[in-house]
């Protein structure tokens, strides 16, 4: 799992995989121990991904070739 | 007397240029029923308006019949706006028709409920064709206008619940003739560039004829066709759409459309925690149930006391050697009881206790125990051993006992 970076979503059925095995408590210590620790990293994560979010809106415009160009969006209210 | 003859073509028109000046001709509005209801391929319509008693040909032409909103149907009763004029080559007078409206309900519910029936009989309405909508937006396409408040509340909304999902705004108008396809263009840019995962369409209140590009069946089919989920977002809440029954999820309000499109932070704040919970009591239940493993492993004698098993080995032992010194004992009494006993025996059998009971050993002189009579002559010396003594005796005579 380490090492490619999960979406919040993946991130978030790998957590609840990760908890449900721990829960079952039929594995060795060490397998044990090192669950608890991605799932603890993955909480963290998920919950910086959550405070450090910051709302991103853009208008899209048609690029010379019908491609999509992301301009800036100001609320016209 | 000869009078002037006409042709029918001067006739016809006569009639013509008389109906035509008649004001009250050239604006009718005409209640009745529909029926002989024809489309030509040139696109003109025609058909007879009845009532109980008479009938009026009718003709719509392609320009006018182009803006009916909905289908015409035979039977239907309708009010027919137009005026009334001469068709010479036939010699007969119809109504040319500028619009048509439903008795009862307006002509929009009519084309609504005409389009709602036929794309429901197609199956655009079926559940199973609804797409289930991302758990998580990465990115949400917004096809409404870019003034009003509708985009601006649910930019708002979105903000507030779920920051992480980017906003992309494919403006469009959502009111007049250019609406339907300005949105239907949008939502199929939207799919080939795949510039979100979940799409909201949709706009502020407004009557009927302000939501009518949501119900255009371009639009409508367009939704269907769309392989991004997507949220129709219409009106208020009384107000129902078409594409609100084509689209994978139909909100009542675009505010509301921003609160089905994504979660709220702080719920999934609060399973993150559930989680953290269960993660640590989890963990912690399995260190409980290792050390309360490990502690009854200690609370074993082998652990607490290395030397008892010895010490036990030892205890064994012990017994085993006085058991085995009892047997040894008990042996030893057996055979000194056998040994008594055996003395016992010895002793009574023992010449001397005989010689005690008052019986005498005889020996001949060269000391042979005498056994039988035979053994002895007369004038023999026999020796006589006595208990307490010896004494020497000579035999007089022998006598041998018969059967012996």
């Amino acid at each position: 799992m380490a090492g490619k970076k999960l979406n919040f979503e993946q991130a978030l059925s790998r957590l609840d995989e990760i908890v449900r095995h721990l829960e079952k408590g039929d594995l060795p210590l060490s397998e044990s121990l090192a669950l608890y620790e991605e799932g603890t990293g993955l909480i963290k994560q998920c919950s910086i991904m959550l405070d450090e979010a910051e709302q991103k809106v853009v208008k899209l415009k048609k690029g010379p070739d019908r491609e999509p160009i992301e301009l800036p969006f100001e609320d016209e209210n | 007397m000869e009078r002037q003859s006409l042709s029918v073509s001067e006739l016809n028109n006569l009639i013509k240029e008389l109906l035509e000046q008649e004001p009250l001709l050239s604006n009718v509005c005409v209640r009745g029923e529909l029926s002989n209801y024809k489309i030509y391929p040139s696109g003109h319509h025609y058909f007879t308006l009845k009532d109980s008693e008479s009938s009026l040909r009718c003709v719509m032409f392609k320009s006018s019949a182009s803006k009916l909103r909905f289908r015409p149907e035979n039977g239907m009763g309708v009010t027919v706006y137009g005026r009334v004029a001469v068709y010479p080559r036939d010699g007969a007078y119809q109504l040319y028709c500028s619009a048509i409206m439903p008795e009862g309900a307006g002509d929009l519910q009519v084309a609504f409920e005409q389009l709602k029936a036929r794309l429901d009989s197609e199956g655009l309405f079926l559940r199973s064709h609804k797409k289930p909508l991302p758990q998580f937006p990465e990115r949400i396409a917004i096809i409404t206008s870019s003034a009003g408040a509708a985009v601006h509340d649910m930019i708002r909304i979105l903000g507030h619940r779920w920051p992480m999902a980017q906003v992309v705004l494919l403006p469009v108008r959502v009111q007049g003739t250019e609406a339907p396809p300005e949105i239907v263009g949008a939502i199929k840019y939207a799919n080939e560039f795949k510039v979100a995962d979940l799409i909201i369409t949709g706009r502020g209140g407004g009557s009927m004829e302000d939501l009518w590009a949501f119900n255009d069946e371009r639009v409508a089919r367009a939704i269907y066709a769309s392989e991004l989920p997507v949220i129709s977002a219409v009106g208020h809440e009384p107000d129902v759409t078409i594409a609100d029954y084509v689209a994978d999820v139909r909100a009542s309000t675009p505010s509301n459309a921003a609160e089905i499109a994504v979660p709220d932070w702080h719920d999934i704040q609060d399973g993150l925690d559930a989680y953290s919970i269960r993660a640590d009591q989890a963990i912690r239940k399995k260190l409980l149930s290792l050390s309360e493993r490990l502690e009854s492993y200690k609370n074993k004698r082998v652990i607490t006391d290395p030397t008892a098993h010895i010490d036990n080995r030892r205890i064994e032992l012990d017994h085993v050697r006085d058991r085995l010194a009892a047997a040894e004992e008990r042996n030893l009494s057996r055979c000194r009881q056998s040994f008594v006993a055996l003395t016992a025996s010895l002793d009574a059998m023992s010449p001397l206790r005989v010689l005690s009971r008052g019986y005498a050993i005889a020996e001949k002189e060269d000391g042979t125990t005498v056994k039988s009579v035979d053994m002895l002559s007369c004038g023999d010396l026999v020796k006589l051993q006595l208990r307490d003594g010896r004494a020497d005796c000579l035999v007089r005579s022998t006598e041998k006992r018969e059967n012996t």
